[in-house]
């Protein structure tokens, strides 16, 4: 309970007029395509040079909450993740505000981020010290088989097929392979100086999600532009924190998965959103609805990436191992200000430590009352003629593509990469299991060959990769995963048919 | 219309010539980019954030510089780029790792060598230690190269990468020692092979000075030795350096940080900056930052620095030959 003494220090004025600049600076960031939370709180370290330590923390723990929340909307209103973490979120959310409902997927978001965020960070205060030694149970071997059970939902992620979901994961499995290993130091698929680092991830996720909506909608014309418009109906507060209430069992399979997946270092808030979506669909009497802008899936995803913040900083504040980009640059801003995260942090500034964690559990609150309070009007975007709508997303695709690291390289890459996927589309492959695969692919391959490289050492690989309780239990749920895909593959595939056929 | 093109491309050409005559005397007259090979939040990052943050004072440059990340495969994706597509105008410079880029070079595939670039000056030398667990059984350097000794290839070092500073100290130390050890390249740098020392995934691991202090501060590790000629008298007074263990290991490993330009950047220029860029490093408000930030520094002028990048070429030709 030691945290409630420091909440005081969140509202003095200075700190609290940061909070607020951070939180609403962090919802316009993330909204922003092509700046991800790791790029936002980087680009705001050099403010907190000028301020206290406490203050400083303040300012990036809000723009990091926010950040992630805020990527929601352009994955809703425009089919352009902000961030690997918001990619689930489009699925459901971009069908919605299509259908005119972009203010319900606004809202729905911002209170099932919330609700996961504030759960986090309880998480965060509570159990940190148990929650750090799991942090560190977790080896090569063991984020190996946490990448391959990620593959075996590939399969039954947006598509309408299983075997054309599993050809997507592949496909991206295959592009992730490309560029220099970094542990072996190979060089792989390499026919373009742009290619040598790989394909980096921000400028793949434009590129897959947005370039064959604009495509799409040049194919159709200027002359459906009115038959789109559609009247956008006003959407109440009230019933959205009805509808929220009402998907208890998505909020908490979000919330569950979001805030273990965040703790492991390495894995991080990319795949949290993708996992809960995939499971809160299995788990659902209408699993058809996914996908066709169910609200269930943009709870799901949404409540998992923010319950992954606040567990995402545990192996940084504890152990003063950064457990995910984000959590990198957030370190390099507390040694600049002459704190060590560790034991260090917690005797001897408990000032700072807490005021942080406190200015993140607030932050979450400012963030679901800004993002309400503009979602209405945000949700208007959506219903601009087609041919302005994909002139903006083109804009906005080349614009955030090039500024991930200033590179035209990567522009091409993006628009490589949406022009066959636009054809892969008409084919009925969709994006999200190709990008899944292409985020698992290096996770699971470099934990492979150090784990290998390890186990050579030691007992060899069978012992390494097959023996240990962890290992054995993630293994039966690798098993279970792909034996349930099967089985519902044989039952409900007869009777899906007909569905396919219609659609 | 291809006329009207064709006028213009004239046009831009001549502009283009004059820029580059007026470009030496004003220089410079807009913020400058720093490329930096590695990700955001990584320690040449924000060290590089640090050492530039006065750049825009009326003594020093007059104009601010800019951080650009350029990360990928080991630093090489960075200083590819750096070495054929940046401008040498003295408006994009980069921030350099000894031995990195010198290693990759020489073990090829990428398209830069030492002869591509030109020092500017150097800020931050950051020297590897070898840490082990703190619950490990091994309190010094010598009963970790016996376990070595008697166990051969099963001491498992973690490091940040291949032909990083890392894995330079930790071939030296195997040459020295006639032990062998399994250098395990990490993905994620050293803070990744840094969790794999603590969390008991290896025997024990090569990492940074810096990260090494913090994480011994934290109470997570035990530093066995230094791989410099000189203890850290500011950090570590009370570790050995490889040399007065009885190990012949010198500083080849010590990851040296600095700035640098293309070659082809007008002389101007580099004088210019050659001689403001150490009174930056030297300013008492990044010199304040960097210590309380657990970062070594060590500021030399552009000769230092070419006549340490030559001996850098020599020492890891000969290491890396046998390779």
């Amino acid at each position: 309970m030691e945290f409630l003494g420091y909440f005081g220090g969140v509202f003095e004025p200075v700190s609290f007029m940061l909070l607020l600049g951070g939180t609403i600076g962090g919802l316009i960031l993330g909204a922003t395509p092509g700046l991800s939370p790791t790029m936002a709180v980087a680009l705001l370290i050099p403010f907190t040079f000028h301020l206290q330590p406490a203050q400083g923390l303040i300012l990036l723990g809000a723009a990091y909450t926010s950040t992630v929340a805020g990527g929601a909307v352009s994955a809703i209103l425009l089919k352009i993740p902000g961030a690997p973490a918001n990619i689930a979120t489009s699925l459901d959310g971009n069908a919605m505000a299509k259908k005119g409902e972009g203010a319900r997927a606004l809202h729905l978001s911002f209170l099932a981020s919330g609700v996961g965020g504030v759960i986090g960070v309880l998480l965060l205060i509570f159990l940190t010290p148990v929650l750090a030694q799991w942090a560190l149970a977790f080896s090569y071997s063991h984020l190996f088989w946490m990448a391959i059970l990620g593959v075996t939902v590939i399969g039954s992620l947006d598509s309408k097929s299983f075997v054309k979901g599993l050809l997507s994961g592949c496909i991206g499995l295959w592009l992730s392979m490309i560029g220099f290993d970094d542990n072996l130091g190979a060089q792989r698929f390499i026919f373009a100086d742009a290619l040598a680092g790989g394909i980096h991830i921000i400028p793949a996720l434009i590129g897959l999600f947005a370039i064959p909506q604009v495509m799409e909608m040049f194919a159709k014309g200027r002359a459906n532009a009115a038959i789109e418009a559609i009247e956008v109906p006003k959407q109440s507060l009230l019933a959205s924190i009805h509808e929220l209430g009402q998907s208890m069992r998505s909020l908490s399979i979000g919330t569950i998965f979001g805030s273990i997946i965040g703790i492991i270092p390495g894995v991080g808030g990319q795949i949290a959103g993708l996992v809960a979506y995939d499971q809160a669909r299995k788990f659902s009497p209408k699993k058809e609805k996914f996908g066709t802008g169910h609200p269930e899936g943009i709870i799901a995803a949404e409540s998992a990436n923010n319950a992954m913040v606040g567990p995402s900083l545990v192996p940084l504040l504890t152990l003063s191992i950064p457990g995910s980009p984000t959590a990198a640059v957030l370190l390099g801003g507390l040694i600049i200000h002459g704190i060590f995260p560790g034991s260090d942090l917690f005797d001897n500034h408990p000032q700072v430590a807490w005021t942080f964690i406190n200015s993140m559990l607030i932050g979450q609150i400012l963030m679901v009352i800004f993002g309400i309070y503009t979602a209405a009007w945000a949700a208007r975007i959506a219903r601009a003629p087609v041919p302005i709508m994909a002139a903006a997303v083109m804009v906005l695709a080349l614009f955030g593509s090039y500024s991930v690291q200033q590179s035209m390289g990567d522009v091409y890459i993006m628009l490589s990469l949406g022009i066959g996927m636009f054809f892969l589309e008409k084919f009925g492959f969709s994006a999200a299991p190709l990008v899944l695969g292409l985020i698992l692919g290096p996770i699971a391959e470099s934990n492979f060959t150090t784990g290998s490289l390890i186990a050579q050492a030691q007992d060899g690989p069978i012992v390494y990769f097959m023996t240990g309780l962890l290992n054995m239990f993630l293994i039966f749920l690798v098993v279970a995963s792909v034996a349930y895909s099967f089985w519902s593959n044989m039952v409900h595939g007869k009777s899906s048919k007909p569905m396919e056929a219609r659609s | 219309m291809n006329r009207l093109i064709k006028s213009l491309l004239v046009g831009f050409a001549g502009l283009a010539m004059t820029a580059t005559v007026a470009l030496a005397e004003g220089y410079p007259e807009r913020p400058i980019g720093v490329a930096v090979s590695y990700g955001a939040g990584g320690a040449t990052d924000f060290q590089a954030r640090i050492v530039t943050m006065v750049a825009g004072n009326e003594d020093v440059l007059g104009q601010p510089m800019y951080i650009v990340n350029k990360p990928g495969a080991g630093g090489r994706v960075g200083w590819n780029w750096f070495a054929t597509e940046a401008e040498a105008d003295g408006y994009t410079l980069s921030a350099y790792n000894i031995p990195h880029f010198i290693a990759q070079s020489i073990k090829g595939g990428v398209q830069y060598s030492k002869d591509s670039f030109e020092p500017i000056a150097n800020w931050g030398a950051d020297p590897a230690v070898v840490v082990v667990g703190k619950d490990s059984q091994f309190n010094t350097i010598q009963e970790l190269v016996d376990y070595a000794k008697a166990n051969p290839g099963k001491a498992t070092l973690s490091g940040a990468g291949l032909f990083v500073g890392h894995h330079i100290a930790a071939l030296q130390l195997e040459k020295a020692t006639e032990a062998k050890f399994a250098y395990i390249p990490t993905k994620g740098g050293g803070a990744a092979a840094m969790k794999a020392v603590i969390a008991g995934d290896v025997v024990g691991g090569i990492n940074n000075l810096s990260d090494a202090f913090r994480a011994r501060e934290a109470g997570n590790v035990k530093i066995l030795a230094v791989a410099d000629i000189e203890r850290s008298a500011e950090f570590l007074p009370d570790v050995p350096t490889l040399m007065e263990s009885g190990y012949d290991v010198d500083n080849a490993s010590v990851n040296f940080r600095g700035l640098m330009v293309k070659k082809g950047t007008p002389q101007e220029v580099i004088d210019k900056l050659s001689a403001k860029v150490p009174e930056m490093f030297a300013n008492a408000r990044v010199v304040k930052r960097m210590k309380a930030g657990g970062s070594p520094m060590k500021i030399m002028s552009r000769a230092e620095v070419q006549a340490m990048w030559e001996k850098r070429q020599e020492t890891l030709t000969e290491l890396l030959a046998g390779l």
